[in-house]
C-alpha cells in the first residue's frame, strides 16, 4: 500500500513537474491611447476597448496601457500594467483593480500638444519583450497623425519583431476628408514602417461595435 | 515525344513499313515462345506454390491461436465455474450449519412428542371394564327361589352399591378424561410449532433441493469444459461477446459520469495548479490535473472493490490474507472519501470562480448588478456539491464493468483474429488456385498475336509426324467389254 501510494504521489508530482513554458502560450498587450488635441475626446472610446481587453485576457496574460504625449518613450506615460496571477481568482481581482486606475485615469486626461507615436511603440515593444509572452500585441488608439515636438528625434529605424500591431479607431482629420489620399497615405506609411520594423502583422479597425475580435489573435 | 516515323522502315510508305515491323514481331514472338511460356508456366507456378504453402502457414497459425483461445477460455471459464460451485457449496454448508444442524434434536424432541400423544391417545380411548363379579352375584341372587323380600333386598343392596361404585368410577374416568384433554389441549401448541418447525424445515429442504440443481447444473456445465466440448465452447465464446456489449455499454455510461465529472473540476483545478501552465503545446496542465483526480478515483474504487473480492483484477490482492485485504479496504475507502470530499469542494470553488468571473464581466460591461434571488440560486450549487461528493463513488463500480471488459475482450479478440487469419489464407488460397489457372489463359494469349506461324507449325508438324502413305493401288480399270474377246 505505502508503495501504491508512493507511486500515485510521484506520478502527480511528475505529471506537474512536466509542464510546459507557460509564457509560451500567454499574450501580452500593450494599449497606446492617444491623448494629443482632439482625439483626447475619444477616451471613452478607449475605456471600451480596455474593458474588452480585460475581459478577454486570460490569467498568466499581461496588459499595459500607456499614453501618447510629446514625448513617449518613457515609463511614465504607462498608466497602468499588469501581469494577471495564474490562479482565476487573484486575475480577477488585478482586473478589477485594473479597471479602476484607467477609470481615474480617465477623469483626469489631459490634451497634449504632440504626438510621439514612434517613442510609444518603442516603449511598448520594450516592455513585450520583457514579458517574454508567446503573442505581443501592441494597440494603437490613435488618429495616427504624428507630431513630434522640437528636439525629438524619431527619424531612425524601429525594431518590432514578432509583435503585431494593430491600429484602432483611425478617425479621418479635416485634410483627409478634403483629400482621401493623405489619410490612406498615412496608413500605408505606417503598415510600412512597421513591416520594414519585423512586425508580424498589421491590422486596422475602424468598426469598434463588430469588429473587436480582430484585436486579439485567437487562441 | 517519341517519333513514331523514326520506327518505321520506310517512312515513306507506313503501311508497309508497319508490316514488315509486325511479320518482324511475330517471328521473334513465336521464336520466344517456348521460353515465354517457360516463363509464365514458372512464375505462375512460384505464385501458386508460395501461396499454397503462406495459406498453410496461415490456417496451422489460426489452429493453434484457435487453440490457445481455446484453453484461455475454458481455462478462465473453468476458474470462474469453479468459484460459483465453491460458492453454491458455501451457501448450501452455510444452510446446513446454520439450519440443520438443529434438526437431529428437533427429529428427537419430535419423536418424543409423537409418542406420548399416541400414549396419551391409546389411554384416551380406553373404556373401564364393567366389574363382572358384580353382574356374577346378581345373576345368584337372581337364581335364588326362596327367601321372599331377601333377595329382592339384597339385590337393591346390591343395585344401590353398584350404583355408587359405578358412579364414582364415571367420575373418575371422567376426570381421568378430563385431565387427558387438558394434557392434550396443553400439547396443542407445541404440536403448533413442531409443525411449522417441520414446514420451515420443509422449505429450506426445498431451497437445499434447488441448489442442489443449480450446482448439478454448474457440474454438468464444468464437466463439458473439463471434456473441451464444441457446444460448451461456442456457449462461453457467445457469451464472452454478449459480456462485451454489455460491458462496454456500462463502460460508456461511467464515461459519461467521468465526463461530466471532469467539467466539474477542470476550471477549479486552475485555482490549484494555475491556468496558464500547458503541458506540451495544448494540453493544459489543469485539465490533466483534474484527469488524474479522476483516475485516481477510479484506481481506489478499483483497489476498494479488489479488496473486496468483487473483482479479482490483481491476483496479488486477491491472494493477500485477511488483515492485510481488510486494511487496503480501508485505505482505498478513506483515500477515496478524501477525494470526494476534495471534489466537492472544488465544485464548490467552480460556483464562486463563475459567479465571480459573471460579475467581473458585468462590471466591465457597466451593467447593473444581478438582484439576489433568494435561496433557489443556490441549488445548482448545491447540486454541483453533492454530485462532486456522489460521482467519485459511483465511478468506482467502473471496476467491475472493467474487469468484465478485460476477460471477454480477450476472447473476442482472439476469436476475431483466428477469422481474419483464416479468411487471410482462404483469400491467399484463392489467389493461389487463379495464378495455378491464369497461367494457361497467359500462355493463349501470348498465342494470340503468333497465331499464324503457330498454324503452319502445326500443319508442318502434323505432315511430319503423319505415316507415310501407301500409293493406293491403281484400280484395275475393267476390261473394257468386247476388248477381250
Amino acid at each position: 500500500m505505502k508503495k501504491l501510494s508512493l507511486i500515485c504521489v510521484l506520478f502527480v508530482i511528475l505529471m506537474l513537474g512536466a509542464c510546459g513554458d507557460s509564457r509560451v502560450h500567454s499574450q501580452a498587450v500593450y494599449m497606446l491611447v492617444d491623448t494629443s488635441g482632439t482625439y483626447a475626446q475619444e477616451i471613452g472610446k478607449a475605456t471600451k476597448i480596455i474593458n474588452y481587453l480585460l475581459a478577454t485576457l486570460n490569467p498568466g496574460d499581461s496588459l499595459a496601457v500607456a499614453k501618447v504625449e510629446t514625448r513617449s518613450f518613457t515609463e511614465k506615460d504607462i498608466v497602468a500594467k499588469v501581469t494577471f496571477d495564474k490562479r482565476p481568482s487573484q486575475a480577477t481581482l488585478q482586473k478589477r483593480a485594473f479597471k479602476s486606475k484607467i477609470e481615474e485615469f480617465s477623469k483626469e486626461i489631459k490634451g497634449t500638444a504632440f504626438t510621439d507615436i514612434t517613442g510609444g511603440l518603442l516603449q511598448g515593444a520594450e516592455y513585450l519583450n520583457e514579458t517574454k509572452a508567446g503573442t505581443k500585441t501592441i494597440v494603437i488608439f490613435s488618429d495616427m497623425q504624428e507630431e513630434l515636438g522640437k528636439g525629438t528625434i524619431r527619424d531612425f529605424p524601429i525594431k518590432l519583431d514578432g509583435i503585431r500591431i494593430v491600429a484602432l479607431n483611425v478617425t479621418k482629420l479635416k485634410t483627409d476628408n478634403a483629400d482621401p489620399r493623405i489619410y490612406l497615405d498615412r496608413l500605408a506609411r505606417w503598415e510600412e514602417r512597421a513591416r520594414k520594423a519585423g512586425a508580424t502583422d498589421w491590422v486596422m479597425v475602424n468598426d469598434l461595435e463588430n469588429n473587436m475580435e480582430s484585436i486579439l489573435n485567437p487562441r | 515525344m517519341i517519333d513514331w516515323h523514326s520506327l518505321l522502315f520506310w517512312p515513306d510508305q507506313v503501311a508497309l513499313s508497319v508490316l514488315a515491323l509486325a511479320i518482324l514481331v511475330m517471328l521473334f514472338l513465336y521464336a520466344a515462345r517456348r521460353p515465354m511460356h517457360g516463363v509464365i508456366h514458372s512464375t505462375c507456378h512460384l505464385v501458386t506454390q508460395s501461396t499454397r504453402f503462406l495459406s498453410r502457414w496461415l490456417f496451422l497459425v489460426a489452429e493453434n491461436m484457435r487453440l490457445r483461445n481455446q484453453s484461455v477460455l475454458l481455462s478462465h471459464s473453468q476458474e470462474n465455474a469453479a468459484t460459483v460451485i465453491e460458492r453454491e457449496f458455501e451457501r448450501v454448508g452455510n444452510i446446513i450449519r446454520k439450519d440443520m444442524h438443529e434438526f437431529p434434536a428437533l427429529q428427537r424432541k419430535l419423536t418424543e412428542e409423537v409418542t406420548r400423544i399416541e400414549e396419551d391417545y391409546r389411554k384416551c380411548g380406553e373404556v373401564p371394564p364393567p366389574p363382572p363379579e358384580w353382574v356374577d352375584a346378581i345373576e345368584s341372587v337372581s337364581n335364588l327361589k326362596s327367601g321372599g323380600d331377601v333377595p329382592r333386598k339384597l339385590l337393591e343392596d346390591i343395585g344401590k352399591s353398584i350404583q355408587k361404585i359405578h358412579d364414582k368410577i364415571v367420575s373418575e374416568y371422567r376426570r381421568a378424561y378430563e385431565d387427558r384433554h387438558k394434557i392434550l389441549k396443553g400439547m396443542q401448541p407445541s404440536w403448533r410449532s413442531v409443525d411449522k418447525a417441520i414446514s420451515e424445515m420443509d422449505k429450506k429442504m426445498l431451497t437445499l433441493q434447488g441448489n442442489a440443481k443449480q450446482i448439478d447444473g454448474h457440474m454438468a456445465k464444468f464437466e463439458g469444459m473439463r471434456a473441451k466440448d464444441a457446444k460448451t465452447e461456442n456457449a462461453l465464446t457467445s457469451s464472452a461477446f454478449v459480456q462485451l456489449a454489455i460491458s462496454a455499454l456500462v463502460m460508456v455510461i461511467a464515461m459519461g459520469g467521468a465526463f461530466i465529472n471532469y467539467k466539474l473540476i477542470a476550471l477549479p483545478m486552475s485555482e490549484m495548479v494555475g491556468a496558464s501552465d500547458y503541458i506540451g503545446d495544448n494540453l493544459k496542465t489543469s485539465d490533466v490535473a483534474a484527469l488524474v483526480i479522476i483516475l485516481m478515483e477510479a484506481s481506489m474504487g478499483l483497489f476498494l472493490l479488489e479488496s473486496l473480492r468483487i473483482t479479482q483484477l490483481f491476483p496479488k490482492i486477491a491472494s493477500m490474507d485477511d488483515r492485510m485485504r481488510h486494511r487496503l479496504m480501508l485505505a482505498s475507502l478513506i483515500f477515496l472519501i478524501i477525494l470526494a470530499a476534495i471534489e466537492s469542494s472544488l465544485a464548490l470553488m467552480r460556483d464562486m470562480l463563475i459567479s465571480d468571473k459573471a460579475s467581473l464581466m458585468r462590471d466591465l460591461a457597466s451593467v447593473a448588478p444581478a438582484a439576489e434571488d433568494g435561496w433557489f440560486t443556490r441549488i445548482p450549487m448545491a447540486g454541483q456539491m453533492i454530485m462532486g461528493f456522489v460521482l467519485p463513488f459511483a465511478l468506482a463500480f467502473v471496476a467491475i464493468p472493467l474487469e468484465s471488459t478485460v476477460h471477454s475482450l480477450r476472447t473476442v479478440i482472439g476469436v476475431l483474429l483466428v477469422q481474419t487469419l483464416r479468411g487471410a489464407a482462404f483469400l491467399i488460397r484463392f489467389i493461389g488456385v487463379l495464378f495455378k489457372r491464369i497461367a494457361k489463359v497467359l500462355e493463349l494469349v501470348y498465342d494470340i498475336p503468333i497465331v499464324i506461324p503457330v498454324m503452319i507449325e502445326g500443319w508442318v508438324v502434323a505432315s511430319r509426324s503423319r505415316p507415310p502413305e501407301i500409293a493406293p493401288a491403281t484400280p484395275e480399270r475393267p476390261a473394257k467389254k468386247g476388248s477381250a474377246s
